[in-house]
């Protein structure tokens, strides 16, 4: 599985890390970093983080 | 599972259901009706980034899942009756469908002012067609604005004018503070100051009367008879819920449609609500039925109403949704997690300071009900971990 955000479109919510905390997180400076290639039990997680982004930023690619 | 689900309303709201019934295991037919002739689409930025010009309609349409690629979208459609005992929808070309289960995800319009005067130059902001409106007459040279309604939106399409140059912009209320029913007197002041501090002349305690102007608006007429000139009025007082089409089958339509625990609507096991237009009872406080118009609904209802639809509610948990939303105004954030409109009577600043980046906590009973953060990461890190507690805590009825 491959995430990828949209760096341009992120405005640094964090309601992703708390869908997927093991995926992403946010640094010292409130910004998102995350984990580009998963494992693909996490699936589920990351499904509900793109859900829950209020900018729509995350995608999966297979 | 065979069949015909139809979802009427599609927004946030119609999609996640459609997803969330492949999710939970439906296979039968999926007929999503809209009345809007777009594809599901963000309404966030309609007050922010669309209004500011910094998003293209385009990047607002929401990508559907893979799962969902066989659900039939009937764009433009209005749906204007429901005859829940027999199991059928009338649409507006006079067709009738009949289904085996009904989402009612119709959510909300703009409730208006309704006073005397011209129309034009009046605004409301709910769908993409506004904003676009709205955004060429807030661009204009020399623009006054007064906003009518000093609430979320309100205050946001302040905001945006004022970034995007307006030579006037006013927040009239007959409230004292804005923002002040959903977030108490504390961080209302706190948000006055900074919406003044950066351009916005409010005039509160004062209602709207009538407006001035023959063809189109030149001023706003106040409670006290004087008046405000205006260019472009945008009217932010509130919405009503969509649910004119579910009438005379014997619901509570009173405020949005009634549902139960799991979101059923009328007592039948075939009917569910989601999103803004569904009043629910949530255990997680006083299991009073309320609608909760926050972003975060529709996917959390979606989900726990589609599975109920589909397999029953044997062993299901009644919902009982953590409240969250955000609101973005000029350059700083406010983001809330659980029901601080429960707990105004006593409300404590638990993290930094009012001057700068603030947690805000609202308790009903000595018990937290609620969080607010204004501010940068330090107050969205703290309003993380009250989050947490937020979660862990045992309903307030069981
Ligand atoms: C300008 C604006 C800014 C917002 N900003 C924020 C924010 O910053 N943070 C936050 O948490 N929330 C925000 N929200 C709230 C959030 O957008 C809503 O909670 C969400 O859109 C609700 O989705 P919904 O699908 O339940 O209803 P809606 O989005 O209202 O969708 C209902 C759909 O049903 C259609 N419909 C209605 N009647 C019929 C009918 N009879 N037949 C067919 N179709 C029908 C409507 O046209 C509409 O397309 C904002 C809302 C607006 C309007």
């Amino acid at each position: 599985m491959k995430v990828v955000v949209d760096m341009n479109k992120c405005q640094d919510h964090g309601q992703c890390v708390f869908a997927a905390p093991d995926v992403f997180r946010m640094d010292d400076d409130g910004r998102l970093a995350y984990v580009p290639d998963p494992d693909g039990a996490l699936r589920d997680e990351v499904e509900e983080a793109a859900d829950v982004c209020p900018l729509q930023a995350i995608r999966i690619e297979d | 599972m065979g069949g015909h689900i139809v979802v009427a309303g599609a927004s946030l709201g119609g999609l996640r259901a459609a997803e969330q019934l492949r999710a939970a295991g439906w296979t039968g037919g999926i007929t999503v009706i809209g009345d809007e002739p777009h594809r599901p689409y963000n309404r966030p930025p309609l007050s922010k980034e669309v209004l500011a010009g910094k998003a293209s309609f385009a990047s607002l349409a929401f990508t559907p899942k893979a799962s969902a690629a066989d659900v039939e979208w009937r764009l433009g459609t209005r749906v204007t009756a429901a005859r829940l005992a027999e199991r059928a929808v009338e649409l507006h070309d006079g067709s009738v469908l009949s289904y085996d289960g009904l989402v009612v995800a119709t959510g909300m319009r703009p409730r208006r002012l309704r006073c005397p005067g011209p129309l034009a130059g009046r605004h409301t902001v709910r769908m993409i067609d506004d904003a676009q409106v709205l955004r060429d007459e807030l661009t204009r040279p020399g623009v006054r604005v007064v906003v009518v309604g000093a609430g979320f939106i309100g205050c946001e399409v302040a905001a945006t004018a004022v970034g995007l140059g307006a030579a006037e912009v006013t927040v009239v209320d007959p409230l004292p503070l804005p923002m002040v029913g959903p977030l108490g007197e504390m961080l209302a002041r706190v948000l006055l100051a900074r919406h003044e501090e950066r351009g916005v002349s409010f005039v509160l305690g004062s209602g709207v009367t009538g407006f001035e102007g023959d063809d189109r608006v030149t001023g706003v007429v106040l409670s006290d008879g004087s008046v405000l000139p205006a260019d472009v009025v945008v009217e932010s007082v509130g919405s009503l819920a969509n649910t004119e089409w579910l009438d005379g089958n014997g619901l509570d339509l009173s405020d949005g449609v009634l549902t139960d625990q799991h979101l059923r609507v009328g007592g039948r096991p075939e009917v569910v609500a989601v999103g803004d237009v569904a009043r629910f009872p949530n255990p997680r406080y006083d299991g009073v039925p309320r609608r909760v118009e926050h972003w975060s609904m529709p996917a959390d209802s979606a989900k726990h109403a589609a599975k109920v639809l589909v397999g029953g509610d044997a062993g299901v948990a009644p919902f009982a949704p953590l409240p969250t939303f955000w609101s973005d105004q000029h350059d700083f954030r406010l983001q809330s997690f659980g029901a601080p409109v429960l707990g105004l009577g006593d409300v404590r600043v638990l993290d930094g300071d009012p001057s700068g980046d603030v947690l805000v906590g609202y308790h009903r009973d000595g018990r937290l009900v609620g969080v607010v953060a204004l501010g940068g990461p330090s107050a969205a890190r703290a309003a993380a971990r009250y989050r947490a507690d937020l979660l862990k805590q045992p309903a307030l009825t069981s």
